[in-house]
């Protein structure tokens, strides 16, 4: 990818094994600041694990990260934070007791120490994800669509410079992914690097200005989404072995 | 501030007022003694309700930094003649530093659940056989304090002088719990009670927001044994480091409503009630209150598992009140 902008996020040689599994195999990539980017790849294909390395969720067996050039590999979870990069949850992790204001106030505080201060960033936040409405709402008593929109928006409050964000529509309607779409290029609009992860290829396509393409582990293509649907590497990683021969045929026979 | 935390502390304040008035009204020594128990509970739930109620960290062994407070104060006083109001400050930072060194040790290792219950029941265990051991404790015999009335000397003629004491520790304490409604620091606690690794995310270093409430907590639980010392001017391993303190400190916490700010008074004063109201029917039987407690404990976990208060609160919304928002008292 060009190399004009400065990558915000650079990952070299990443490893993570558990056991005798290569969840994530010897990866680099590097994330331009401000770009709006994809991950993808097939079920188990190490999406989560690349993510929960780089934000320092686990530590790397091999490999280096450096974020906003400053190395972070080992770095705490909640210090990766502070410094700027904030991750979602695929599967969501709400404060299920709590209301939705406090839930996105968790993250507003990180910035901001009196509560009047977090709970205003909160409500603003709120309001760009759609969640103004909600606010005194138990965080469980929410549907789906709701809790991945709370996700977001708490990760969103911590005044992030790069936000990871894990599958945030899967399980949404067609309706709910058209709905969020915009507001995550919103997101990104606001000056917000984006790097996601994501199987709804409508989204993918959509959004994404780069997408990398992972498969057991290694990344076995990148490039826009345009290039990357047809790559035959990549559908054969997602349709299995000869798939993309078939369907070149089936292309040639119509 | 908010408007919710200025109508919570106006509430406390009424509260207060309200409390500091009622001797005026009781002419019963009786009823004294009961308030001033009362408020001694309460204020032990309170200790508890910050670790085990905002923090999730249910500890089995407060007993210890009570027993620490108590000790303290006694040593101090028995052996050293020092004044058991500075007693009180001394007894306040060895309860905190105990909280800390607990903390430290179970928090780092990520112990949690039922490990960390049975590491502090078990810490308490060892606090008890050390007061047992050692001379200076007044070992198994326990330690009296001298007969020396006045209010210099945390003695009171009149039990209004206990009254107000303890409800000066009460009123610091819910003074805590209001600020950890309202301030970071009790977000970020609460967030590590709902999921740690969201809080993580979200940049809360969930050891040392674990560190500081078990350290206030220990804190907290120590100026209650301190109390308990000048009350009853005696104190032996048992009575400090027995799990009778411990249960009673979460009981009150879990029968009030875990995590809120009056959960510890009013599971305070129903125990209380229930325990004059068992005695009044068949007589003192220590036996049973234990046993009292036990079903209580289960009836309340099973029924009403957030509490006096959250059960009120929702049969506040059944009868079709309007609920507010980030109701917190
Ligand atoms: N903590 C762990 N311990 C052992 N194996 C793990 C662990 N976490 C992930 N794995 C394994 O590593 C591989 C990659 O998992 P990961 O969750 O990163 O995949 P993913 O690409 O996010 O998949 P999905 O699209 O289904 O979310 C899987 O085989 C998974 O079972
Ligand atoms: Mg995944």
């Amino acid at each position: 990818m060009s190399d004009a902008v400065p990558p915000i996020l650079e990952v070299r040689g990443l490893q993570k094994s558990f056991g005798g599994l290569r969840a994530v195999d010897d990866v680099t990539l590097a994330v331009p600041g401000g770009s709006l980017t994809a991950l993808i790849g097939p079920n188990g294909a190490g999406k989560t694990t690349l993510f929960a390395l780089v934000s320092g969720f686990i530590t790397p067996d091999a490999g280096t990260v450096a974020f906003a050039g400053r190395q972070i590999a080992g770095l705490p979870a909640h210090l990766v934070c502070r410094a700027g990069m904030t991750r979602t949850f695929q599967i969501v992790q709400p404060f299920a007791g709590q209301t939705v204001l406090e839930n996105i106030a968790v993250g507003a505080h990180l910035h901001r120490v009196r509560q009047a201060d977090a709970q205003a960033h909160a409500r603003a936040v709120a309001a760009r994800v759609g969640l103004a409405d909600q606010l005194d709402k138990r965080a469980d008593s929410l549907p789906i669509a709701g809790r991945k929109r709370l996700e977001l928006a708490r990760a969103l409050a911590t005044d992030p410079r790069l936000l990871l964000l894990d599958e945030v529509m899967a399980g949404l309607n067609p309706s709910e992914i058209a709905e969020i779409i915009p507001i995550i290029r919103s997101i990104r609009d606001g000056g917000v690097t984006i790097l996601l992860i994501e199987h709804v290829m409508q989204a993918v396509v959509n959004l994404a200005e780069h997408v990398w393409v992972l498969s057991y582990g290694r990344l076995i293509a990148e490039g826009s989404p345009a290039a990357i649907t047809t790559d035959a590497q990549v559908i054969e990683a997602y349709l299995g072995h000869g798939a993309a021969a078939r369907m070149q045929a089936m292309q040639v026979a119509q | 501030m908010t408007p919710s935390a200025v109508r919570s502390l106006l509430f406390i304040v009424a509260f207060l007022a309200a409390m500091a008035l009622l001797p005026a009204f009781i002419r019963s020594e009786f009823w004294l003694t009961f308030l001033i128990l009362a408020l001694y509970t309460a204020s032990l739930g309170q200790a508890w309700n910050v670790l085990g109620g905002f923090g999730g960290q249910y500890s089995f062994g407060h007993a210890m930094f009570f027993g620490v407070g108590a000790y303290a104060a006694a040593v101090l006083q028995v052996r050293f003649g020092i004044n058991p109001w500075v007693t009180l400050g001394a007894a306040f930072v060895l309860g905190g530093a105990t909280g800390a060194m607990v903390g430290a040790l179970t928090f780092r290792y990520g112990l949690k659940g039922s490990y960390f219950a049975l590491v502090t029941l078990a810490f308490a265990e060892v606090f008890r056989v050390l007061a047992n051991t050692f001379e200076f404790t007044g070992a198994g015999v326990g330690m009296m304090i001298k007969l020396a009335p006045g209010a210099a000397n945390f003695q009171f003629v009149a039990k209004t002088g206990f009254y107000f004491t303890i409800l000066s520790i009460v009123a610091a304490g819910l003074m805590v719990a209001w600020w950890l409604k309202h301030s970071r620091f009790g977000a970020w606690l609460t967030a590590v009670r709902e999921n740690e690794d969201a809080a993580r995310a979200l940049g809360v270093d969930v050891f040392r927001v674990k560190l500081g409430a078990i350290t206030l907590s220990g804190a907290m639980m120590a100026t209650g044994g301190v109390f308990y010392v000048q009350m009853f001017q005696y104190i032996d391993p048992p009575l400090a480091f027995g799990a009778g303190i411990s249960v009673e400190a979460l009981l009150v916490a879990i029968v009030g409503g875990m995590g809120s700010i009056f959960g510890p008074l009013i599971g305070a004063f129903t125990l209380a009630l229930v325990n004059h109201t068992t005695t009044e029917l068949i007589g003192r039987a220590p036996a049973l209150s234990m046993a009292l407690y036990g079903l209580l404990l289960i009836v309340m976990v099973t029924f009403l598992p957030n509490g006096l208060i959250g059960g009120l609160a929702s049969l506040a919304r059944r009868l079709g009140l309007r609920q507010r928002s980030g109701g917190d008292e």
